[in-house]
């Protein structure tokens, strides 16, 4: 799992290394490779490793000095993501406002939001959920029926979000509201940004498959939050959304994988222990997966260079996704298949081995960030041009 | 990190493909196919000429312009989505490299300048009538007599092995596996063209009588250099696969456009656009099995090469032939008439996919590579 990235950030890269030996250690190394948003008994224990990761300087290593960040490029936040993964540290409790909220603003934000929302996110001071889904409007994400309306030098909210990742956590949330009472589908929406600690939000945990609370269903009754906390123009949130949705996906595919990668590697040393490298279906399978973890990762390198040569990345960016996802479910079954009888034994209350949880968490892989379906109506008209499915 | 193609690289991409748009289209295809010997020397004279295609990756030093791999997948990919018929894998992929692999100084001097410079077509004969692709499989002897080295036995399968006029032949000697060099006219051979299911690469089997041959390399250290240049040629196979999966895809895409069936385009409906999305994320993935391994050639990696390319053609030859079955179903009957373009890809997939070894050798050879 070497990849080397040239002379230029070699020095950076090990600092990080030497930092990582150094502070990825005691109880901190114990929860390497926890995962999933939200690991209850782990969370105190991940957010205190996010802290330690701020006070070292490595959250926003992009992000420009004046919001707290180091000011480097794309090419050493790369590389940090790299060797995180590679270190198999544990998942950051901060990843929703650092890969999709963060960029959203550095991106389209105003000069006050940028001073006031960035600095608190790199000192894991304010935690944030994403809320976009709502009951009736998942795949179908312009169908948002939550609604803002202006109220002096307010905005009131009333709707329900849902799948709400990191809700019960979260001091803010961003979330998708219809601000034209008037208005279909993709105009009319504004993207707010809104506190949670107020009397209209309710946030309730959503216990997902693997029995952990993931997300939260968030109600909203004429909960306010102030004028200037529209991110992008009023009306024009699908915009300032969909610039969320496609943030540099490279970077946090890349790191996921090399986990994925690390299963793989997993799953042949359990196959060895119990000799069944000898029979050949499952030999097949156990190449194929191998041969899918690598392609993954060709897959991501080739996006990544053309990120950091400045061109504007191929196909294969959009299609990774899909196949990632995929093949992540497939490696879960056949890992689970060597486990044998074994693998079907959970700890006390439903307590859960990597294997298991790995598995049961690629059910989602599947649906978030866009189903696989959608992804292949994406695919199918966005990048081959195919006629658009009808639509009322 | 380089993974990505420069400006010069998407150049030559274009000059390329606009080359074979012009050169081999499909009526130049089908006119080739239907040719036994398949080989338009008026065009390959122009591949070398114009475009310098058959020299590009042989170092200067031996006539060729000493570009990369990376450029030489580049034209692969793009010969495999024109379906190019003609002696370039067999010349280029196999004979150019074997010759490039195995130490002989004195070979490569008289031998490479000739192929670079498009003036010789030339092959490797590897396999034999049980059509294995490994040391076992070559049963062929070489013997040394006064006059030199005499080859007797068979080869059979040889990609373009009826015109070629260089034949690299691995024969068994008394101390090993080695390389001996034929010309066409070499008295005691006897060549006879196979018809082919593919018939845009045509094969043939080779009779050899007590025929004069020139030793390449060290006797009997022919093996690792031959298993060498099979990982290279595995590479350069997986990015025309990715080519011609490619240009299948492009034919279903252009259909469901413009087909309509219940009162709407076909590529409208789930079934079709999302077989359709599919094959791109195969072709995605296969560009990237394909695409690891010309890095691992560029950077003269041996181990990743040999890993990479067995990966490569295990997963590029399923998915040629998957995505050129596919695009047979979105074209529904049309797709299954001889007048259609469709077949000739479909069979092109399938014939690759046996051709340097099956994808369970393949996977077996990964596997054996991975320590699994
Ligand atoms: C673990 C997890 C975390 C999440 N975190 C967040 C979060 O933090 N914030 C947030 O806002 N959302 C979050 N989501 C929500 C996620 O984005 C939605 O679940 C997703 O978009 C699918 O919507 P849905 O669940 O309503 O399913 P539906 O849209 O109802 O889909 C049901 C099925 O129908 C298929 N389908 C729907 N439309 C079509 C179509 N046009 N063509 C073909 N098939 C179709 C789907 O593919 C799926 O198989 C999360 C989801 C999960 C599972």
């Amino acid at each position: 799992m070497e990849v080397d990235f040239g002379p230029a950030v070699r020095d950076f890269r090990d600092e990080l290394r030497d930092w990582l030996a150094d502070h990825l250690v005691g109880e901190f190394a114990e929860h390497r490779g926890v995962g999933g948003p939200t690991d209850g008994a782990a969370w105190e224990v991940r957010l205190a490793w996010d802290r330690e990761l701020s006070a070292g300087r490595w959250l926003g290593v992009a992000w420009p000095e004046e919001y707290g960040g180091r000011g480097l490029g794309l090419l050493e936040e790369i590389v940090f993501e790299y060797e995180y993964a590679r270190a198999n540290a544990p998942y950051r409790a901060t990843v929703n406002a650092l890969d999709l909220l963060g960029p959203m603003l550095l991106k389209m934000g105003t000069e006050e939001q940028k001073k006031r929302f960035l600095p608190p996110i790199l000192a894991v001071e304010e935690l944030w959920g994403q809320g976009f889904s709502e009951p009736g409007a998942g795949s179908d994400l312009a169908s948002v029926r939550t609604r803002a309306e202006r109220d002096g030098e307010e905005w009131v909210v009333s709707g329900q979000k849902v799948w709400t990742s990191f809700g019960i956590h979260a001091d803010w949330l961003y979330v998708l509201t219809r601000t034209d009472p008037d208005s279909v589908r993709h105009k009319g929406l504004t993207l707010l940004l809104l506190p949670t600690d107020q009397p209209g939000v309710e946030i309730r945990p959503i216990r997902n498959l693997a029995g952990q609370d993931e997300f939260a269903e968030v109600f909203l009754s004429d909960a306010r939050t102030h004028a200037d906390m529209a991110v992008g123009e009023v009306g024009q949130g699908w915009r300032t959304a969909m610039a969320t949705l496609g943030i540099e996906r490279g970077t946090t595919l890349l790191p996921q994988q090399l986990g994925f990668e690390r299963e793989a590697e997993a799953l042949i040393d359990l196959a060895r222990e119990r000799g069944a490298l000898d029979d050949p279906m499952l030999r097949r399978r156990i190449v194929d997966a191998w041969i899918s973890v690598r392609i993954m990762r060709t897959t991501n390198l080739r996006t990544l260079a053309e990120l950091t040569a400045g061109r504007t990345p191929g196909a294969q960016a959009t299609t990774a996704k899909l196949y990632a996802s995929t093949r992540h479910q497939q490696l879960g079954h056949l890992a689970m298949e060597l486990a044998g009888p074994a693998g079907q034994i959970v700890g006390e209350d439903y307590g859960l081995d990597m294997r298991q949880r790995s598995f049961l968490l690629s059910l989602a892989e599947t649906i978030y960030g866009g189903s696989s379906e959608i992804q292949r109506n994406i695919i199918g008209e966005q990048l081959l041009g195919l006629p658009k499915e009808p639509r009322p | 990190m380089d993974l990505t193609f420069s400006e010069e690289q998407d150049e030559l991409r274009k000059v390329v493909r606009s080359f074979l748009a012009k050169y081999s289209d499909e009526a130049a295809v089908r006119r080739l196919a239907a040719d036994p010997r398949g080989h338009d020397p008026v065009l390959w004279r122009r591949m070398a000429g114009e475009l310098g295609l058959q020299g590009l990756a042989v170092p200067e030093e031996y006539g060729g312009s000493g570009f990369g791999y990376v450029d030489l997948g580049i034209v692969f990919e793009e010969a495999g989505r024109a379906l190019l018929c003609g002696p370039y894998f067999a010349t280029v992929a196999l004979a150019a490299e074997a010759l490039l692999r195995c130490d002989d100084e004195r070979a490569r001097r008289d031998l490479l300048p000739g192929i670079a410079s498009g003036a010789t077509v030339a092959t490797l004969a590897l396999t034999e009538d049980d059509g294995r692709w490994d040391a076992q499989g070559i049963g062929l002897t070489a013997r040394e007599r006064a006059t030199g080295w005499q080859l007797t036995g068979t080869k059979t399968y040889v990609p373009d092995g009826h015109l070629a006029d260089l034949l690299l032949v691995a024969a068994r000697t008394p101390c090993g596996i080695s390389l001996l060099a034929v010309g066409a006219d070499a008295p005691g051979l006897d060549r006879t063209s196979l018809p082919t299911l593919d018939q845009t690469r045509k094969q043939a089997r080779l009779e050899f009588t007590d025929t004069p041959a020139r030793l390449v390399g060290t006797e009997g250290t022919a093996w690792p250099a031959l298993e060498r240049t099979l990982a290279t040629a595995s590479v350069l196979l997986a990015a025309e696969q990715a080519g011609g999966a490619a240009a299948a895809l492009d034919a279903a895409v252009e259909y469901a456009k413009i087909r309509v069936q219940y009162g709407r385009p076909i590529g409208s409906f789930q079934g079709i656009k999302h077989k359709c999305a599919d094959m791109l994320v195969d072709i995605e993935s296969a560009r990237s099995a394909a695409y690891a391994g010309l890095w691992a050639l560029d950077a003269g990696d041996e181990t990743e090469t040999a890993i990479a390319a067995a990966l490569a053609q295990t997963f590029c030859s399923e998915t040629f032939t998957r995505v050129a079955g596919d695009n047979i179903q979105v074209h529904g009957g049309i797709g299954f008439t001889w007048e259609h373009p469709a077949h000739l890809y479909f069979k092109r997939a399938k014939s690759s996919e046996v051709l340097l070894g099956t994808p369970s050798h393949h996977r077996e050879l990964l596997a054996t590579r991975l320590g699994i």
